[in-house]
């Protein structure tokens, strides 16, 4: 007998029924785009290549999908067995965010119909750091789909294979934990090719890649506890602060760190001023690092580290204060020089939006058919 | 590498990795025989011949405005512009080439970088820089459309066709992309080719680079007798008056310098030029990404020191039942 179960509640409720409205209407303007072009559906331009589609759906949203490396981490290498409860769920919003990853990258994807031109190794090109995101991405997902796969099995009734699968199992969760540094790391070396694009404040060079994987495992430790809060608040299910707090040392470890290295590389490279500007970068700059700082204050007292509603609000302003992190290094203080400026499209936000309708619609049904939650949680 | 910058890198790999020797590169050098262009900004009289032509030898489409099209409206780069004059101005812009008060010409177009950011960037080779004439070219055979060429280009030249949903990057390949091949036959660019006054000159980086540094050591007013067409063997030449030049070769050392210089008399930060340094983004980028995949040997060393911590530690809890 499995230690998890499906929660058992109905399917169609009113939020899914909004959830869906909104997927509808994305998948309309998606249809548009892969008829007339991203020109009609998209602001994208000639100086801001890249929209929300690159910077939301992939770069922001597998961020957000690091729930389950951060958790991988904790329980199979860190050994903290008390978590392992919360894996599944984690691996499935992991799944799902990545695959919205992967399908907004191919959404985006100019010639889209030659995407495969990555997987051959005569086109590959090894000084790339997009094909490092490219290939590894693609990896990840399909590890994901292997790690999850007991859920599935399980349901099926498929002993046999389940059996074989845990075995080997180990290999891929090492695999688990190690492509997602590879990825999420990678993610910031992309700007480095960007130079004098990227606002100084955000254009580290040679620590990018150091400060991506930080706030890639920031959020992904956050991005747990807001779904263990937040799903025990919707589908009013046992308390799990107490085991969530223990996360919070963690994050609190992590942002220590990565405010060291951020405010260093700011004051060794002589950028302070920057910071007082005025301008929109400074402000940007006020506002992320505010939101970094509330959840280290939070988490800092063990009495508010105990205390759930503010272990919930300490997340989302983790969340948040990450995905500023890499919305104003890609876009909102990127700068390709005069004469080019972007705001999302309606159509192009609705498309975001119904992706995100969608994901969150395969998570509502997977954890109702499959076993996805523990016992403990769902009985 | 500077001292400083030596600093980061090793910060930042031993930070990430505990470890690795950095694998860094510099600025790649100009190649052999590497050809090019010399604009002239003083030279040009903003006629947009080579606007027009170019759009001839592309067979791109002229550009509509109001109610007609022209072959020398368009405004900027795009997919189907591949080569721009814009104007600069400044206060009543009344007199050529002066910074205040003035008025001056500056062309667009792929710079043909010496350490090519697009190249770099390209995961699926699209982007090639030819190993004999420094030629960046584009292959939309292997292109998947990612745009990370756009945003890699300092110059924000690669366009992209947006309104067409098979549409593919556009750049300049100094004419001598497939069915054109003006370079391998002998020719010059179409655009040097009408220049009438030499403002864009051809020839080879080398050549175009001596003839660019002579311009820097004449004396405003005395007469000089500029070349037309390939600087190497120009069709005619025309004796004008020399202007006070800034004394700066764009494209000598930016970024690891380009194959398409430009000299001006007024400075190129104020003709919209970006602010770049003498190391290329590409080096730096690339010496970074070599650090850590140096034979893969991080990742592995990595991923078995994974697998083994994963396999004892899923083997207490009986078996690693997930």
């Amino acid at each position: 007998m499995s230690a998890y179960q499906p929660l058992k509640r109905p399917v169609i409720t009113f939020p899914f029924l909004v959830l869906s409205v909104v997927a509808l209407i994305g998948t309309y303007y998606l249809v548009q785009r892969f008829i007339h072009g991203m020109g009609p559906v998209t602001n994208i331009n000639g100086g801001y290549a890249w929209g929300i589609w690159v910077v939301y759906d992939v770069v922001v949203g597998t961020a957000l999908a690091c729930g389950g490396y951060a958790l991988a981490i904790t329980v199979y290498v860190m050994n903290k067995g008390k978590y392992h409860p919360l894996i599944r769920p984690a691996l499935l919003a992991s799944l799902l965010g990545y695959g919205l990853g992967g399908i907004g990258a191919m959404i985006d994807m100019g010639r889209w119909w030659q995407f495969y031109n990555i997987f051959t190794p005569w086109h590959m090109n090894f000084n790339s750091v997009m094909l490092e995101v490219g290939l590894c991405v693609a990896t990840y997902i399909l590890v994901l789909c292997i790690e999850f796969a007991p859920a599935l099995l399980e349901k099926m009734g498929a002993q046999g294979v389940l059996k074989v699968l845990n075995k080997v199992l180990f290999f891929f969760i090492a695999l688990g934990v190690l492509l997602p540094t590879m990825h999420q790391s990678s993610l910031g070396s992309m700007l480095i090719a960007m130079g004098y694009k990227v606002h100084p404040l955000w254009q580290s060079l040679q620590l990018q890649p150091l400060l991506a994987i930080l706030t890639a495992l920031t959020m992904g430790f956050a991005v747990v506890v807001f779904e263990a809060s937040f799903s025990s608040v919707g589908f009013r299910r046992p308390n799990e602060t107490p085991i969530l707090s223990g996360l919070g040392k963690a994050i609190m470890g992590l942002i220590s760190v990565y405010l060291l290295v951020r405010f260093g590389e700011v004051i060794v490279n002589g950028k302070l001023g920057l910071i007082f500007a005025g301008d929109l970068g400074s402000l940007m700059f006020l506002l992320e690092t505010a939101l970094f700082v509330f959840p280290l204050v939070v988490l800092m007292s063990e009495e508010r580290r105990g205390h759930g509603p503010l272990l919930l609000w300490a997340s989302v302003s983790m969340l948040f204060a990450g995905a500023l992190y890499r919305f104003n290094a890609f876009l909102i203080t990127y700068d390709p020089g005069p004469g080019y400026s972007y705001f999302p499209s309606t159509p192009e936000i609705m498309v975001t939006a119904g992706m995100v309708a969608i994901e969150i619609m395969a998570y509502l049904i997977i954890v109702k058919k499959f076993p996805v939650l523990h016992n403990a949680e769902t009985a | 590498m500077k001292r400083r910058d030596f600093l980061k890198a090793s910060l930042g790999g031993a930070a990430l990795l505990g470890a690795g020797a950095a694998q860094g590169r510099g600025n790649l050098e100009p190649a052999e025989e590497a050809i090019g262009m010399l604009f002239d900004s003083t030279l040009c009289i903003g006629c947009k011949a080579c606007v027009s032509k170019c759009k001839e030898v592309n067979g791109m489409p002229a550009t509509p405005l109001e109610d007609e099209t022209y072959w020398d409206a368009a405004r900027d780069l795009s997919h189907e512009t591949l080569n721009v004059i814009k104007v600069y101005q400044e206060g009543d812009a009344s007199i050529k080439d002066a910074a205040e008060n003035g008025f001056a010409f500056e062309k667009r177009s792929c710079m043909h970088c010496v350490d090519p950011g697009c190249v770099s960037v390209c995961p699926v080779t699209a982007m090639r820089r030819d190993p004999k004439t420094g030629i960046v070219t584009h292959h939309p055979d292997a292109c998947i459309g990612c745009r990370t060429c756009m945003v890699g280009c300092p110059y924000n030249v690669p366009q992209f066709d947006y309104d067409n949903p098979f549409g593919e990057i556009h750049k300049c390949q100094m004419c001598n992309q497939e069915g054109v091949a003006r370079i391998d036959q002998g020719g010059m660019t179409g655009c040097a080719e009408v220049c009438p006054t030499g403002a864009t000159l051809f020839g080879s980086r080398e050549a175009l680079l001596e003839e660019a540094k002579r311009r820097m050591t004449l004396k405003p007013g005395e007469t000089y007798n500029y070349p037309r067409g390939d600087v190497r063997k120009p069709e005619s030449h025309h004796e004008k008056a020399v202007p006070a030049y800034q004394n700066h070769i764009w494209g000598e050392k930016e970024a690891g310098g380009t194959n398409v210089l430009h000299v001006s008399s007024i400075p190129f930060e104020k003709l919209g030029m970006p602010p770049l340094e003498e190391r290329s983004y590409a080096s730096i980028s690339e010496t970074v990404q070599h650090t850590i995949y140096n034979y893969m040997a991080l990742p592995a060393a990595a991923l078995a020191g994974l697998t083994y911590i994963v396999r004892r530690n899923t083997e207490d809890e009986d078996g690693g039942e997930s």
